[in-house]
């Protein structure tokens, strides 16, 4: 049988590869090029222009001997984290519930979700500041209350993301099944949540993750009129007064970025066919 | 006194759909009752209302005694095994079936024996480190049969456990649960479509249809003295035939032309009603008994069953009629177009409802 479905698929395979003229193939690395070089050229660029500094190097080692910039760096992956543990709290059991129990509110949970993408963070922000800058919740009057309210405005931002990568979770899983099985095994919510659900979402939690922290440590706007010491204003600054320092930040942040990114596919390696429910193999 | 006791079960979606309607049913500890029916007739909700997945609109639900309506799912001490496995896939084997235990916070070392002796009963000993994506479906199944048991519990449903197996692997399996289920005593309900499943399977059967329980008997029962045409029809294989009363009191009937006896007096119909005939094609002889209703028609077709011969012939005012025979190497069979006559007893005989007999098909063939 595999023969004859063999004999079946190869002429036209070759046929549609004799149907491909150069220009074809030509137009189609074009293309492919032309790709690359939109991703890679400004790279290449900036990497470029930082190894301009004299003597070589030195805005690499100026930057790797700022103070500055390890603290903010520091502070964005704290307020990064945080927020990352906020929105699972939040956005794992209201995901769930909504595919278990309220499926009809979904595309309004949806439209809820996607709200920071029309809602500029200059307006997020100064809606926060005009609220939380006078009683009865004057947060912006300390350092932990700003802080409280970074936080709370990098949730809102990664609603679109953590939503998203957990609700595409929950459609791989069979959770109606998986959380009726835990129950007839004595499982109340909480344990449903944190043995099983959970677990099975670390692919698409860690992607969710990855996106926000990318999020939170990119953001200027919110960070800057809350007056934190963030990673983007912090960049911002030394833009302000140095010619190849700032260029040496960019290369080396998409170095970080790049590095989580590895990290995620090693993680979540393997971990595909294991969220396989039932079915007979 | 009943060990799992439903009464006056009604079930209605918000849609405004009955889905289970007057359901009682007592189960005696250590029972296997199963619930058939087609789709959509109420045996899944009914088993879900038992678990706590569903509320019954009215009725109660009891086990040993004690009225578990209003308690959760997770607080009713009843193992339910599903049709998709439901496993979780990030445990083992081992963690999957420890999964009730360690939930009852059951110490480490007795939970671990107690899987041990799981995995044993189950035939997979030595498997518990695997994962159940490296398991087959049915490896998969019996590791959810073995951690629904793991927490012994008081009753143990089972929704359609074996509808996504193959035939072979579904007919072992089958024969696995019973057994478990006898070793242990569990107090047992399972769902399913298949009539030879609940044949085979169950001490009682529910035969459910439209939300409602047509029947509730032992297999022979259901079998043998189907109460409804539903459970007629649904049950085994069905001949029916059209016939007209010729004396209702001595339960004389005639089709095609020709005479037949029924067992007993037809209630409530009289000389010239129409009436249906159903007959099992494992009762009808092929050939002339002596003291046996007879009736005469042309072979149409021989189907080769393995065990079983089946013959499917036509009356001469074209109503068609199966009968069976023992496979039989010397045996002599009729070809195609050869006129025969068939025998069978007056007992032989249901006289179905005057309802079914205007919307029920000639022949009702659910399975061999």
């Amino acid at each position: 049988m595999s023969g004859a479905g063999r004999a079946a698929v190869t002429p036209t395979v070759v046929a549609r590869r004799r149907a491909r003229s150069p220009r074809q193939v030509a137009l189609k690395w074009a293309f492919l090029l032309a790709c690359i070089a939109y991703f890679v050229l400004p790279l290449l660029g900036t990497l470029l222009f930082s190894l301009r500094s004299q003597p070589f190097l030195s805005a690499f080692t100026d930057t790797l001997n700022d103070p500055q910039f390890y603290s903010s760096l520091e502070y964005s992956f704290v307020i990064g984290i945080v927020t990352i543990v906020v929105s699972i709290v939040l956005l794992v059991p209201t995901a769930f519930w909504v595919r278990l129990r309220l499926p009809r509110l979904r595309p309004i949970v949806e439209f809820v979700t996607l709200l920071p993408f029309v809602v500029p963070p200059i307006v997020l922000v100064f809606g926060l500041i005009t609220t939380f800058s006078r009683p009865p919740l004057p947060l912006t009057g300390s350092n932990l209350g700003s802080d409280v309210l970074l936080v709370c405005a990098y949730v809102v931002l990664s609603f679109p993301y953590m939503y998203r990568a957990v609700d595409t979770g929950l459609r791989s899983m069979d959770i109606r099944s998986l959380t009726e099985a835990s129950q007839s095994l004595g499982a109340g919510w909480l344990t449903i949540l944190w043995r099983v659900i959970l677990p099975n979402l670390r692919v698409a939690l860690l992607s969710g993750s990855f996106l926000t922290l990318a999020i939170v440590v990119g953001e200027f706007t919110i960070a800057n009129f809350l007056a934190r010491p963030m990673f983007a204003p912090y960049l911002q600054l030394i833009s302000g007064n140095l010619a190849y320092e700032p260029a040496a930040v960019a290369v080396i942040s998409f170095a970080i970025t790049w590095a989580a990114m590895g990290a995620i596919s090693l993680l979540g390696r393997g971990s595909r066919s294991k969220i396989q429910v039932g079915g007979a193999r | 006194m009943a060990f799992l006791s439903l009464s006056g079960i009604r079930k209605q979606f918000p849609g405004g759909q009955l889905a289970v309607d007057d359901f009682n049913l007592d189960v005696e500890k250590g029972e296997f009752v199963s619930f058939l029916g087609p789709s959509g007739c109420g045996k899944t909700t009914t088993l879900r209302m038992i678990a706590g997945f569903e509320q019954p609109t009215a009725g109660s639900v009891a086990v040993g005694g004690r009225d578990i309506t209003g308690l959760p799912p997770n607080r009713r001490d009843i193992g339910m095994v599903f049709q998709s496995y439901a496993l979780f896939p990030n445990m083992t084997v081992a963690d999957n079936i420890a999964f009730g235990l360690k939930v009852r916070k059951k110490p480490a070392d007795m939970a671990k024996r107690r899987v041990e002796e799981l995995l044993d009963l189950i035939h997979l000993g030595g498997k518990g480190g695997r994962y159940p994506y490296e398991l087959s479906g049915g490896m998969q199944q019996r590791v959810a049969l073995a951690r629904a048991l793991a927490i012994e519990p008081q009753v143990l449903l089972l929704d359609e456990p074996l509808s996504a197996l193959d035939a072979k692997i579904r007919i072992a399996l089958r024969t696995e649960i019973r057994s478990i289920q006898r070793q242990l005593g569990m107090t047992t309900v399972y769902v399913t479509h298949d009539q030879e499943e609940a044949l085979s399977l169950s001490d009682r059967i529910v035969v459910m249809s439209e939300g409602r329980m047509e029947q509730v008997g032992t297999p022979f029962e259901i079998y043998n003295f189907p109460a409804t045409s539903f459970v007629a029809k649904f049950v085994g294989t069905l001949n029916v035939i059209e016939a007209k009363v010729v004396d209702a009191a001595t339960g004389l009937v005639a089709a095609d032309g020709q005479d037949l006896r029924t067992a007993a007096a037809i209630d409530g119909a009289s000389s010239g009603d129409r009436v249906s005939i159903a007959l099992r094609p494992e009762l009808v002889t092929l050939g002339d008994l002596p003291g046996s209703n007879r009736l005469r028609g042309t072979i149409r077709d021989v189907m080769f069953l393995g065990s079983i011969v089946r013959l499917r012939m036509r009356l001469a005012d074209g109503t068609p009629l199966l009968f069976d025979t023992f496979n039989n190497p010397h045996l002599s069979l009729p070809a195609r177009d050869d006129e025969v006559t068939v025998s069978f007893p007056a007992e032989a005989c249901l006289v179905l409802e005057r309802e079914a007999a205007t919307r029920g098909p000639d022949i009702v063939e659910l399975g061999v």
